[in-house]
Order: C-alpha cells, then sequence, then structure tokens
C-alpha cells in the first residue's frame, strides 16, 4: 500500500462503514482525502478532533472517519460546532457542508458564525445542486442550469459562497477545487491553523445530476471544467475584468485577524468574576 | 482568619424565571444559548449575567433553531446546558428538541407559555403548549415535561429537570405559565441545603470497548462527552448500538423500544405533584401551573361551605401521572380539570376514565387566568 493511502487509512473507521454511500467519481472522496492529510499534518490527535456535519452527501463524511464525529440537522451544523467549541475550547471544531446546506437552510446561520468569528473552521463542498435528494436546485446554482426543479431554466442569481463569507467578516476564506489536490490540502491546512473562523469552499462536481442535466459529461469532464475555469488569486491579480469573466479565483481570499470570540469572552467572565466579588 | 458565622438560610424575593436560572446554576448548568422572546427573556438576562460569573458561557444565537443547536452540541462536550423560549421560539426548537432525542443528548428546554397560535398573546398566560410538549416534534419519542406553580417550585423543579435529563439522557421540558414566569414570591432556600445532583454516567471500560447505546438494565448506555477518548459517531438518523446509521428492521425496533422504555420504567419515579383533601373529596379539580393556585383556592372555599372538594395538582406533565389521576378518579364522584387551553389535559384524564367518573371541563382561552371564583362556581354548577 502506497504511503499516502496508508495515511488515509490510519483515520477511516474500519470496524463497520463500507463501502460508502458516494458515486464512484464523486468529488467528496478527494475532499476527504485533503481533510484528512491536512488534519495529519497539523498533528492534531484524533480525540481533539470533532467532524460535524449537516445533511446531505457531503453531511454523510463524518462517519467514515475516527473522530468524534457529530451528523447534525439539515443547516444547522455550524451551531451545534459553536455550542461544542464554547463548552469544550480545547477541541478542534471542523464542520463539512454542502451548498444546500450551509447557504440556503443554514444560511443564516453561515453568516453569523462568520460574524461572531468563534474558532471553527466551515468547509463547504459546493457541487451546485442538492445531490443527496436527487438534483434539485440550489442557491449556488448558475443562471440558465438545469435541475430537476428546473428543468426549463434555473431563473435565480447563484450565490458566491467565498464572497459571502468575506462579507460576513470571516477573516479566512479560501476556495479550492477537487480538481486542485494539493492546493486544496494547504487551504485545509491554513484554516484548521488559523485562529477565528475559517472557511474552505470546494468546488467539487455532481456529475450523476448536475452534469447528467446539463451535458457537461462525467467526473473527468467535470474535473477538466473546474481546471479550465479556475484562476489563483496570484493569476487574476495580472488579469483584467474581462479575461476573469466566467471564471473563478482559487486560493487564499481572505487572511486578517480579528478579535477572536472565545478570548473576548474570556475578558467578560473576569469583568463579571470582578463585579462579583465587589 | 475568624471564621464567619454562617447564615442558615437565604431568603429571595425571586420571579419564577429567576428561581428558574438559580435552579438551574444550583443543578451545574453552565451553558446557556437562547434568543429573547416574552415572557422568558429574563431567564436570558440573568444567565448573562450570571454564567460568566461561574465561569459558564451565555451565548445569544441568531434564532431558535440555532440555539437549541448549540445546548445540544454544549451538552455532547460535557456541559450541563439549557434554553429558554415561548411558543413561538419552542416551534422553532421543535427539529432539535428530536435530535436530542434521538441521539440521547440531555438539555433543559423552558417554554414560558403565552397564547398562540402563532405570535398570539405575547404577554399573556396560557397553557396552550402541552401538547406541543409532547408532540411537538415529529416521530415516536418519549418526553420529561414538568410544570411549576409557585417560585419555590420552579427552583426545585429544574434542579429536578436537570438531573433527570442526565439520568435518563433525554431533554427535559419545563412548561412554566406567564403568570408563574413573571410572578414574585419569596423563597427561602438554606445555605446547607441537601440538593441532590444526579450526573450522567460516563463508561468506565477502555474505549475500544465503549459501544456508545447498548441497552442497559435502565435502558440508559453510559454517555461519553467529546475530547475524552471515546470517539464515537452520533447521528439523527435512525442508528445501530454503535452510533452508526441503520435501516436494518432488527436494528431498529430494539432501538425506537428502547428510547420509550427507559422513561417507562421509571414512571414512579418521574411523578411529582400533590394530592389537596383529595381522601374523602366527592369533587376533585385536577389542575397544573398557575391554575393549580386558583384550585387550591377554590378548594379551600369550597370545604368552608362544607363541600368536600379536593385538588390533584400536576407537576409531571408528560410521562402523563396516569396513577395519580386514576386514584382521584377511584374516589371521586366528580372531576373538574381547568386550564387555559382548549382541553390539552383534560383529554388525557378522559382517557384515563374508565366511566364511573364524570368529567367537566373550564377551558379558557382569553388570555386570562382562571379564577378561584369561576371553579368555584363550576363546582356549584356541577356538583
Ligand atoms: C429540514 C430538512 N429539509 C429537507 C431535507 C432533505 N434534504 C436532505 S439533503 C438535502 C439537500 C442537500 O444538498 P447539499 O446541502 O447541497 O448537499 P449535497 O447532497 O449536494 O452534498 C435536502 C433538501 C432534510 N433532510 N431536512
Ligand atoms: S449524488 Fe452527486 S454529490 Fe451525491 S454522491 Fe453522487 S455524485 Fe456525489
Ligand atoms: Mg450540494
Amino acid at each position: 500500500m502506497p504511503e499516502i493511502t496508508k495515511l488515509i487509512h490510519k483515520y477511516l473507521r474500519h470496524d463497520k462503514k463500507f463501502p460508502h454511500v458516494w458515486c464512484p467519481g464523486c468529488g467528496i472522496g478527494i475532499m476527504l482525502g485533503a481533510l484528512i492529510r491536512a488534519i495529519d499534518r497539523c498533528g492534531f490527535t484524533k480525540d481533539e478532533i470533532v467532524l460535524v456535519s449537516g445533511i446531505g452527501c457531503t453531511g454523510r463524511l463524518p462517519v467514515y472517519v475516527d473522530f468524534n464525529t457529530l451528523h447534525t440537522t439539515h443547516g444547522r451544523a455550524l451551531a451545534f460546532a459553536t455550542g461544542i467549541k464554547l463548552a469544550n475550547p480545547k477541541l478542534k471544531v471542523i464542520v463539512v457542508m454542502g451548498d444546500g446546506d450551509a447557504v440556503a437552510i443554514g444560511g443564516n446561520h453561515f453568516i453569523h458564525a462568520a460574524r461572531r468569528n468563534i474558532d471553527l473552521t466551515a468547509i463547504i463542498l459546493n457541487n451546485s445542486i442538492y445531490g443527496m435528494t436527487g438534483g434539485q436546485y440550489s442557491p449556488t446554482t448558475p443562471y440558465g442550469m438545469k435541475t430537476t426543479t428546473s428543468s426549463y431554466i434555473h431563473i435565480e442569481q447563484a450565490f458566491n459562497i467565498s464572497e459571502l463569507a468575506v462579507t460576513a467578516g470571516a477573516p479566512f476564506v479560501g476556495r479550492g477545487t477537487v480538481y486542485h489536490a494539493k492546493l486544496l490540502d494547504s487551504l485545509m491546512e491554513k484554516a484548521f491553523l488559523k485562529k477565528g473562523f475559517a472557511v474552505v469552499e470546494v468546488i467539487s462536481h455532481c456529475h450523476t445530476q448536475f452534469g447528467k442535466l446539463n451535458k457537461m459529461g462525467g467526473a473527468v469532464e467535470m474535473m477538466q471544467w473546474q481546471k479550465d475555469h479556475a484562476v489563483t488569486v496570484e493569476k487574476a491579480a495580472t488579469m483584467s475584468e474581462e479575461e476573469l469573466k466566467g471564471k473563478f479565483k482559487i486560493g487564499v481570499l481572505v487572511d486578517k485577524e480579528l478579535p477572536v470570540y472565545l478570548d473576548e469572552y474570556e475578558k467578560i467572565r473576569q469583568m463579571a468574576m470582578s463585579k462579583k466579588e465587589k | 482568619m475568624k471564621k464567619k458565622p454562617k447564615t442558615p438560610y437565604k431568603e429571595f424575593l425571586l420571579q419564577g424565571n429567576e428561581a428558574i436560572v438559580e435552579g438551574a446554576l444550583r443543578a451545574g448548568c453552565r451553558f446557556f444559548a437562547g434568543y429573547p422572546i416574552t415572557p422568558a427573556t429574563e431567564i436570558a438576562e440573568a444567565m448573562s449575567v450570571k454564567l460568566p460569573q461561574v465561569g459558564g458561557t451565555y451565548i445569544q444565537m441568531e434564532d431558535e433553531i440555532a440555539s437549541m443547536a448549540a445546548v445540544i452540541g454544549a451538552s455532547l462536550a460535557g456541559v450541563k446546558s439549557m434554553t429558554a423560549t415561548s411558543g413561538p421560539g419552542f416551534s422553532l426548537m421543535q427539529e432539535n428538541l428530536g435530535f436530542a432525542i434521538m441521539a440521547e443528548v440531555p438539555c433543559v428546554i423552558v417554554d414560558a407559555m403565552r397564547g398562540g397560535p402563532s405570535t398570539g398573546l405575547p404577554t399573556s398566560p396560557s397553557q396552550s403548549d402541552v401538547m406541543q410538549a409532547r408532540w411537538g416534534t415529529h416521530g415516536d419519542h418519549p418526553i420529561i415535561a414538568l410544570c411549576p406553580s409557585t417560585v419555590r417550585e420552579c427552583y426545585d423543579l429544574t434542579i429536578k429537570a436537570f438531573n433527570l435529563s442526565e439520568k435518563f439522557r433525554n431533554p427535559v421540558i419545563i412548561l412554566v405559565d406567564e403568570v408563574v414566569a413573571h410572578m414574585r414570591e419569596k423563597i427561602t432556600i438554606f445555605e446547607d441545603e441537601e440538593v441532590e445532583i444526579f450526573n450522567r454516567i460516563k463508561p468506565n471500560m477502555p474505549p475500544e470497548w465503549y459501544i456508545p447505546y447498548v441497552d442497559t438494565p435502565s435502558g440508559v448506555p453510559p454517555m461519553a462527552n467529546f475530547g475524552e477518548g471515546y470517539r464515537y459517531h452520533v447521528t439523527g438518523l435512525t442508528h445501530d448500538i454503535r452510533g452508526f446509521p441503520t435501516s436494518r428492521p432488527d436494528e431498529i425496533d430494539p432501538f425506537i423500544r428502547r428510547l420509550f422504555r427507559k422513561i417507562s420504567q421509571h414512571f414512579s419515579e418521574l411523578q411529582f405533584g400533590e394530592f389537596y383533601e383529595t381522601d374523602d373529596a366527592d369533587i376533585t379539580i385536577i389542575a397544573y401551573g398557575c391554575v393549580a393556585r386558583s384550585a387550591k383556592r377554590a378548594a379551600i372555599d369550597a370545604r368552608q361551605k362544607g363541600l368536600k372538594v379536593g385538588m390533584l395538582k400536576l407537576n409531571t406533565l408528560w410521562p402523563f401521572m396516569r396513577t395519580a389521576v386514576e386514584k382521584v378518579l377511584n374516589t371521586s364522584k366528580i372531576v373538574i380539570v381547568p386550564e387555559m387551553n382548549m382541553g390539552q389535559i383534560s383529554r388525557e384524564v378522559k382517557r384515563v376514565n374508565k366511566g364511573s367518573t364524570k368529567i367537566f371541563t373550564i377551558n379558557k382561552v382569553d388570555g386570562t387566568i382562571i379564577t378561584p371564583q369561576e371553579i368555584l362556581a363550576r363546582i356549584k354548577e356541577v356538583g
């Protein structure tokens, strides 16, 4: 077994849960690989990691890995994670969500988590569709595409998840794709080490639903699409707006320092205790 | 250093909501997540002041869905947690309340009842969430709901609520009505008062032997907190004893039955209430919450007039106090159930009745309390 496979196996739950639920060729597995490699590289122990998810194909991810794992309700993963982190700040709390999970039903929780700046990592797999329920449109389905609930044509504008996170105040926002696997590893590593709320948007494909309905081909063709349409932040800086049309940026979009919630709350505790003593 | 003389007790003039906060802190609650709503807001406000004083954490979430989620998260990480709301927020909490039942996460939810449906009567009392507490979240599930009628009971029942939630790994709901939530009464708390505090039973086996949802004689599996070395999976999907999703009928059935059994086989530990002069009563009033106060007054006044009237006060609403109710149904000719809804508990009383006792109701839904006079009038009318 190659070293890299051995490393993955070190973190999987072998006792019961395989085969997994994902379609062959799905990007979620690549994201899981990046997540495991980054956790390993950061040197976290299995016991200190809490992996939280919502509902969806992406939401099924935690069950396969040997951490403290929590599969919550649709859209609410960040709110559960907030409670965990505040109750035990020593835990490293990582949240994985689908696009519908994070910015449709969970959109309110997402912007408030970004605003609050609690030390959590939010990883969002954006496949532009509701995978698990069979291919309905999501808030990231682009205008003009087809889904099972926009079989004529999709008439809504899409959210840009990363920009939403930036605007909501997240101090770290990165975007990658499942094609650019090495970049994804490094984005996750940076996000895990960031003190504060860190977002990684992972552009992925759902070839069995979105790809099929929009005649985009299979997993390979859709990953080729990711390769052709992604532009690194560095390269984008040298390009005109015209040249950037139809493309999306990958890399670290924002990395800044902001007061972190738990540090601030510690100040409140000090104030409260000194008031009590008086 | 000279020792200060020990004060044997402290007297407080507290609001029901404040007594709930004191009870929660005494029980060991160290996390509160909520969203402001009348008539429960005082609980959040007091928690935001008191929790940081004892090293705990208060957070105001973006809504009640998130509040309930954060409470469950904190409890999974090992901290006793609660939230407080009223009808509209309680509706939003139902989704994750179901999760807490399914994943067996201890937590306490206060619903300070106001009139509904919808935004209803924000500042007026009601008792119309009794059935929402029972069946508000979807799916077959057990629930525990307690209902105080005095400020002292707010304190005591909140401690009990935490104990029961820890013991049975089930959410416990405190259904308080607006009257009791906002009423001020003197309560005396003895400093050396012995308060029984129950903490969740943790696994004592090595992690590799830990089976997180295994059946036990009590029906309640030991609970490991996140980060303590027992890595396991928690899900709202129906799961096997290891916590992994299952769709096998032979695993689903025992799981759902265990959830019910862990409560039902401890039924007698969950019955709190008061029999007031019921032994020789021809007429018994069955009441709860603020209405139990009026009912007691009515019983006293009726006795003075020579009528044999008693009262059964229910402090446990769920699981329904069947044996206590049966007892008064067996001895009384008439039972009157006054409540500030269209008949949520009276329907349960009728279900228990074997047909020999006449059951009358008083249903008040105009946002005002049922008075002793109204109960007395009903006694005269039916008696
Ligand atoms: C409250 C609620 N509403 C609807 C659903 C049904 N549902 C399950 S997954 C899902 C969408 C998932 O899409 P996304 O979050 O993008 O994840 P993906 O499957 O694409 O990874 C929906 C609508 C649900 N489980 N809960
Ligand atoms: S339905 Fe789509 S997102 Fe879900 S596993 Fe299959 S390919 Fe992946
Ligand atoms: Mg999706």
